[in-house]
C-alpha cells in the first residue's frame, strides 16, 4: 500500500497518467481515502539543503536573540526581587518551603557520597606527591583548603544542576506545553514572579548550606585516607586543619555556592520558560539548563577565583 | 455600563504570524456585548492562535485589538491589566496548574483579584465546581481526572471571576453528548443571567447551532475569513462550498 502510494505520487509528479481501474475495488476505496487530504508541502519549512551561509546567519541571528532574551529574563528576576523585598510579590509561601526541602534534604545523600569521594581522591592524589617531600601532614592542609574554597561548592553546584535545575527546566518546560504558564499571564500573574522566584531564593537558601556540609563531608573522606595510607591520626589531621584553614577559606566557598545557586535556578527556570510547545522540547530543555549552569558555573568561578587574588583574600 | 454601540471586542486589519509564516491575515470583526461569536475553521488554521492574540498573549504582526474601542497594545500597563483581569480563558486542553488542586486553581484567582475572606473564597470555589458537576473532586490534582473533567474545571476557573469576556477554546471536545448539552446550557445560562460576552472555538455543530449568535469562518488556504453571520444564516445562504461542507458535515 505504502509502496503504491509513493508509486502513484511519483506519477503524478512526472505527469504521468496511472489507471487504477484494474486495482481491486478494496485498494481503490484506500487509494481515495490516502489522496483526498492533499498534504500542504508549502507549510514544511524547508531546513535541509540551505546553502552555509544561510545556516550560519540563522545561527547567528538566534543567538541573538537568545542574548537578548536572556537579559529580558535577568532584569525580570531583578525586578521581581524588588517586588519581594516590597512585599508585593505574587508567590506562595508554602510554594518556597516545599522547594526548599525539595532541594535541600533529599539532595543529602548525593552530596555525602560525592564529596567523601571527591576529598578522598584529593587526598590520594595529594599523597603521593607529598610524600616524596615527606610531608604527608600537608595533606590536611590540601584537603581542607581545596574543599572549602573550591571543591565544596563547585562539586554541590554539579550536583544541584544535574538534579534540581534540570527538575525545574523539566516543569516549567510541561507547564509551557500545557498553557499553564499563559494561563497565569490571562489573570495577570507574572510567571517570573509565581514560579522563578521561590526557585531562586529557595537554591540562594540552600546552596550554601548544602556547601558547608559538603566541605565537611569531603575534609572526612580525606581523613579516611590520611589515616589508611598516609598513618596521620584523625586528631594530628583536624589540628592541621584547624591550624591553617582559617575561616575565610570557608566564607570564600559559601558566597560561591550562593551565587551558584541563583544561576542554576536562573538557568533552569530560563530554560523551561523558553521551552517549545512539544515533548521532545521540554527534553531539550532540561539538557540545555544542565549545560547552561555547568557553562555559567564554572565562568562565576574562574570570575570569583581572580577576585579573591585581586583583592588578596 | 458601556455604550452599546461601541462593540465589546474590536478586531482591525489583524495579521497573525509566526516568525515568517503568516497564519491568517486582514482579519476584521466586532463582537458586540452580550453576544455568543463562534470561530470555525478546520483543524489548523488559526484559531487558537486567534484566541492567544484576542487575550494579549500574542502581539499581531499587524492590525489591532480594541476593548471597548481601546487597543490593547496602546493601551497602559494598568489599563491592560484591567481587560485582561475581566475576562476568562478556557485553554483548548484545559491548563490547569498540576501543582495545585482544583480547589486551589480557583483559589488563587481570588486571592490575587478579590478582597474574599477564606470563607467567601470557599463558597465560590463549591459554587464554580458545582456549575459544571465537579464539587466533589475540590480536593483531587488535575492529573488525578479525566481530560472531560479537567476541560470543565478549566472552565470552571475561567469563570471564577464572573468576568465580563470569556473565551473557550473547543470547549466541548473531549466531553460525553450529554456533558456537551449541559455545556450548551451554562454558555446560554452564562450569557442570560450576567450579560456576558462569549467568543467560542467550537467544531460541535449541534453546539454551533444551539447557542451562536455570530460567527466567522476561518480558512487555511486563503488565510482570512471567507465566511461571516449567525450560523443559521450561513447555512441557509451561504454559497461557498467549504462553509457548506462544514455546516454540514458532507464529503
Ligand atoms: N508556537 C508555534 N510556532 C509556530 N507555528 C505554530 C505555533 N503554534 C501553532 N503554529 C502553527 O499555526 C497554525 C495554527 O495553529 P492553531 O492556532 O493551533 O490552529 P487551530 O487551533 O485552528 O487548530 C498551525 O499551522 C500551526 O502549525
Ligand atoms: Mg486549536
Amino acid at each position: 500500500m505504502i509502496f503504491l502510494t509513493d508509486l502513484l505520487r511519483l506519477c503524478d509528479e512526472h505527469d504521468i497518467h496511472v489507471n487504477r481501474e484494474s486495482l481491486p475495488d478494496g485498494i481503490q476505496t484506500l487509494l481515495k481515502l490516502a489522496f483526498t487530504v492533499t498534504e500542504r508541502r508549502s507549510q514544511r519549512r524547508a531546513v535541509l539543503g540551505q546553502p552555509v551561509l544561510t545556516k550560519i546567519g540563522n545561527v547567528t541571528i538566534e543567538m541573538h536573540r537568545n542574548w537578548s532574551d536572556m537579559l529580558g529574563f535577568i532584569g525580570e528576576v531583578f525586578s521581581a526581587f524588588i517586588n519581594f523585598f516590597r512585599r508585593k510579590a505574587q508567590f506562595r509561601l508554602s510554594d518556597l518551603f516545599f522547594q526548599i526541602e525539595a532541594a535541600g534534604p533529599s539532595a543529602l545523600f548525593i552530596v555525602t557520597l560525592i564529596s567523601v569521594l571527591v576529598g578522598m581522591i584529593l587526598a590520594f592524589v595529594g599523597a603521593v606527591q607529598l610524600r616524596l617531600f615527606g610531608a604527608e601532614i600537608f595533606i590536611a592542609n590540601l584537603v581542607g583548603l581545596g574543599m572549602a574554597r573550591e571543591m565544596g561548592a563547585m562539586m554541590t553546584a554539579i550536583i544541584m544542576a544535574g538534579r534540581t535545575g534540570a527538575a525545574y527546566a523539566a516543569l516549567l518546560g510541561t507547564m509551557q506545553v500545557n498553557e499553564e504558564i499563559d494561563a497565569l499571564k490571562t489573570i495577570a500573574v507574572s510567571p517570573v514572579e509565581f514560579l522563578v522566584l521561590p526557585r531562586v531564593i529557595a537554591l540562594l537558601l540552600t546552596m550554601p548550606l548544602l556547601c558547608i556540609y559538603s566541605d565537611f563531608m569531603g575534609i572526612i573522606g580525606g581523613a579516611i585516607v590520611s589515616a589508611t595510607m598516609l598513618d596521620i591520626s584523625f586528631f594530628q589531621y583536624f589540628q592541621q586543619i584547624q591550624g591553617f584553614v582559617g575561616l575565610s577559606h570557608f566564607f570564600i566557598g559559601v558566597f560561591k555556592a550562593a551565587v551558584f545557586g541563583i544561576l542554576i535556578a536562573m538557568a533552569g527556570c530560563f530554560r523551561g520558560l523558553q521551552c517549545g510547545r512539544s515533548a521532545s522540547a521540554v527534553g531539550f530543555a532540561a539538557t540545555s539548563a544542565v549545560v547552561t549552569s555547568i557553562v555559567l558555573i564554572i565562568v562565576a568561578d574562574a570570575i570569583i577565583t581572580v577576585l579573591c587574588q585581586v583583592l588578596g583574600i | 455600563m458601556m455604550s452599546t454601540a461601541t462593540p465589546h471586542l474590536e478586531v482591525r486589519q489583524l495579521t497573525m504570524a509566526y516568525g515568517e509564516s503568516i497564519i491568517q491575515e486582514k482579519l476584521n470583526f466586532s463582537v458586540s456585548q452580550g453576544e455568543i461569536f463562534i470561530i470555525m475553521g478546520g483543524s489548523g488554521c488559526g484559531k487558537s492562535t486567534l484566541l492567544r492574540h484576542l487575550i494579549g498573549l500574542m502581539k499581531p504582526a499587524q492590525g489591532e485589538v480594541l476593548y471597548h474601542g481601546v487597543d490593547l497594545w496602546q493601551a497602559d500597563p494598568e489599563q491592560q491589566q484591567r481587560i485582561i483581569s475581566r475576562s476568562g480563558v478556557l485553554f483548548q486542553g484545559g491548563a490547569l496548574w498540576s501543582s495545585m488542586t482544583l480547589g486551589e486553581n480557583i483559589e488563587l484567582l481570588l486571592k490575587e483579584h478579590t478582597q474574599l475572606t477564606p470563607k467567601q473564597i470557599q463558597d465560590v470555589i463549591a459554587y464554580k465546581l458545582s456549575l459544571v458537576g465537579l464539587s466533589r473532586y475540590a480536593d483531587y490534582y488535575p492529573s488525578e481526572i479525566s481530560g472531560g473533567m479537567r476541560k470543565r474545571a478549566g472552565l470552571a476557573r475561567a469563570m471564577a471571576l464572573d468576568p465580563d469576556i470569556l473565551f473557550f477554546d473547543e470547549p466541548s471536545a473531549g466531553l460525553d453528548p450529554i456533558s456537551s448539552r449541559r455545556l450548551d446550557d451554562l454558555i446560554l445560562e452564562l450569557r442570560d443571567s450576567l450579560g456576558a460576552t462569549i467568543v467560542i472555538v467550537s467544531h460541535e455543530l449541534a453546539s454551533i447551532f444551539a447557542v451562536g449568535d455570530n460567527s466567522i469562518f476561518l480558512d487555511p488556504t486563503e488565510k482570512t475569513i471567507i465566511a461571516s453571520g449567525s450560523p443559521k444564516d450561513l447555512l441557509e445562504t451561504s454559497s461557498d462550498p467549504r462553509v457548506i461542507q462544514f455546516l454540514t458535515r458532507m464529503k
